[in-house]
């Protein structure tokens, strides 16, 4: 009988071009996703060396990071950052130069690549599919083996279809029980994360199963795994199931008709056989926790809402407990303070972890018929243009702008402040993005992580609150 | 790529655990079109006061014995967090050509080595030892060979390290990654006739 084999075993088996005698592997990328703040090196590269892309077709690209949210944008000629604009500019320079398929600012389907790459039917289970972005770990909620690389790396897929690896070890991440009244996908991963620690995944691919994950919708799903990055760890999977193909069923880039049914064929082969071994395992049951939130300048600084700003003097490992202190002195934080009486300046609702469909209804239940603080900022950005247009046809726009909250057009925005939505020094936000690491969203601005609902409340009150209490 | 062979050259010490990518180089610096002029950016947030942007005199890299430095010994999990290549790209332009830890992120570990910058893992014990050893300053100088790899510490005593056969290849010939995969083209060129057959529909 032959070898059981997981998910990833069989994915990075299917990709082996080649392996070197000393292990070194080449494997097959089906797909790259290009944005413009990582890629603009990597074409340069290409042309000094005078080479081309080997496979135009199998890349797409689309400007995200960078671009204004503003309501009525423009093009990217309108663009008043220089810096930004250039950068946009040479994206599609690029684009055409190398014949590669581009997504234009102006177009309905245009927003964060690990959006609108599902969105699109581009991302497809058991394919390999990189992006200059360690959010790429996203797609790892469709069963394919999806990671981030740098610019090098980029310019390597462009011009050879191939990367340059070693497999990773296998961890298998079992989530047992449901998701309580108030919680989502992002208290479950940001639970994982607080367990395993933000090097807990380091060298590993992470599959997430178990009835928990198998419950979660592809939204939660993607939320998951896009944070797998933030433990440690080089991609998240989780098994393709009858939701994942429903999802993609009709999708522009998926195979239609008698390749739909040979694709699926294979897809149902993929999750990971019985009895297949893991190098690491870890078991969570999330039917007690309650809504989470970060407190300090790593994603694994997390506790309950309903807990305190934890105290670094009882803390053995002197390490922990220095990060600890830096945290806190740069989070302008005491020990023992309640996180819900903690105030907030802004509320970012989006990002590349929670700016989907699911998220944005999600807020909009709290956020109906209720009114912002007037001492906060709220703006909503949508994931993608189609996110944008779904969620105006279904009203939640109109739900959103009454309350007081600002509704933007798609991008990275808040997340990496690189478009001018940003924190001012000593800021505070409640976010649904993915790091509160210093200085992500601004100089100087501090960042507490929550869940779309939880953002909305914090909105609502002005402080970090439990959405629990505000929704029955 | 720059060739790594032997460095003998100040190393500063960085006790920070999960030192993240946008503590080396923040996202706003990210709207640059080369690889070079990241250096004085290098570590932005903590070498600079957000508010003045003068220098915070208790950064390491800005006391004196420190600002030549080309060995970073570093917290656990450096690196951590985004894929830029700015970070690498950062601390190449700065003129560190070698960081050890006893770990570090995945993705940063890889854009480090195609930048000619030397990662090298140790033990905490040894960690701790490189730390104080570092913390001598200027006079104190370290020696990385990677031939033998081998780290002189700046008492004299010497730590052995471990590396992948095809990255020490790689660093001490100054090879380009992609030259040697375009060799490999016909293979390539096989997985692609076998793999259209079966998944037609990724070749549209």
């Amino acid at each position: 009988m032959l070898k059981p084999k997981t998910l990833f075993d069989k994915i990075w088996e299917s990709h082996l071009v080649d392996q070197q005698d000393d292990g070194t592997c080449l494997i097959y990328i089906d797909r790259q996703l290009i944005h413009e703040i990582t890629s603009a090196q990597a074409f340069d590269g290409l042309r000094q060396t005078g080479r081309r892309a080997r496979r135009p077709e199998a890349n797409l690209c689309v400007p995200d990071h960078n671009v204004p949210t503003t309501p009525g944008r423009g093009g990217t000629q309108e663009i008043e950052d220089e810096e930004s604009r250039i950068q946009l500019e040479m994206l599609e320079k690029n684009a055409k130069e190398f014949g590669l398929p581009y997504i234009s600012i102006n177009d309905s389907r245009q927003g964060i690549v690990h959006v609108i790459g599902p969105e699109q039917g581009l991302t497809q289970p058991g394919i390999t599919l990189v992006c200059g972005d360690s959010h790429t770990a996203t797609h790892g909620a469709f069963g394919a083996l999806a990671f981030g690389v740098g610019t090098s790396e980029v310019e390597h897929v462009l011009a050879t279809q191939t990367l340059i690896q070693r497999p990773a070890k296998n961890m298998r991440i079992t989530v047992n029980g449901s998701l309580p009244f108030g919680c989502s996908a992002k208290d479950l991963i940001l639970a994982i994360i607080g367990k395993i620690g933000t090097a807990g995944g380091t060298g590993h691919v992470i599959e997430y199963a178990g009835p928990a994950v198998e419950k979660l919708s592809m939204e939660g799903r993607m939320t998951v795994c896009n944070m797998t990055i933030e433990a440690g760890a080089r991609a998240g999977l989780i098994a393709p199931d009858e939701k994942t193909f429903q999802y993609l069923k009709g999708r522009p880039q998926c195979p239609k008709a008698a390749q739909w049914e040979l694709a699926l064929e294979q897809w149902r082969k993929l999750p990971s056989d019985p009895g297949a071994k893991y190098d690491t395992e870890e078991t969570l049951d999330v039917s007690e926790i309650v809504p989470q939130v970060t407190w300090g300048t790593s994603p694994e600084d997390e506790v309950a809402i309903t807990s305190v700003v934890p105290d670094p003097a009882g803390v053995q490992d002197v390490n922990r407990r220095s990060a600890m202190e830096r945290s806190l002195e740069y989070m302008d934080l005491k020990p023992g303070t309640k996180m819900v009486d903690i105030a907030v300046d802004k509320v970012f609702i989006g990002s590349c972890t929670n700016s989907r469909i699911e998220d944005m209804r999600a807020a909009a239940v709290v956020a109906k018929g209720r009114r912002v603080s007037d001492s906060v900022y709220a703006l909503v950005v949508p994931g993608s243009g189609l996110v944008k247009l779904q969620a105006e046809e279904e009203g939640l726009d109109k739900i959103f702008t009454e309350a007081g909250f600002h509704w933007r057009e798609p991008g990275c925005s808040m997340c990496l402040a690189m478009n001018g939505d940003m924190l001012f020094p000593g800021e505070r936000s409640a976010s649904t993005s993915n790091r509160n690491f210093e200085g992500r969203q601004g100089p100087g601005g501090r960042t507490h992580l929550v869940s779309p609902m939880m953002a909305a409340a914090a909105a609502i009150t002005g402080h970090l609150t439990d959405v629990r209490e505000l929704i029955n | 790529m720059e060739k790594f062979t032997k460095l003998t050259a100040v190393a500063a010490p960085l006790p920070i655990v999960n030192c993240d990518t946008d503590k080396i180089i923040p996202a706003r610096f990210l709207k640059t079109l080369t690889r070079t002029g990241l250096g004085k950016n290098l570590f932005d947030p903590l070498r600079y006061d957000p508010k003045t942007g003068n220098e915070n005199p208790k950064f390491v890299l800005n006391k004196k014995a420190y600002r030549h430095a080309q060995i970073l010994i570093a917290g656990h999990n450096f690196g951590c967090g985004s894929s830029r290549e700015h970070a690498p790209w950062a601390l190449l332009d700065y003129g560190i050509r070698c960081v050890i830890s006893t770990d570090f992120a995945d993705i940063f570990f890889n854009n480090s080595s195609k930048n000619g910058i030397l990662l090298i893992k140790v033990s905490p014990k040894e960690l701790q030892q490189l730390m104080e050893g570092a913390e001598r300053g200027a006079n104190a100088t370290m020696t990385v060979d990677l031939e033998k790899q081998e780290i002189t510490n700046s008492d004299g005593d010497i730590i052995t390290f471990e590396v992948d056969p095809f990255k020490k290849h790689c660093l001490l010939n100054g090879l380009d990654d992609i030259g040697q995969t375009l060799q490999k083209g016909a293979a390539i060129s096989r997985y692609e006739t076998a793999n259209k057959a079966a998944t037609p529909w990724l070749y549209k």
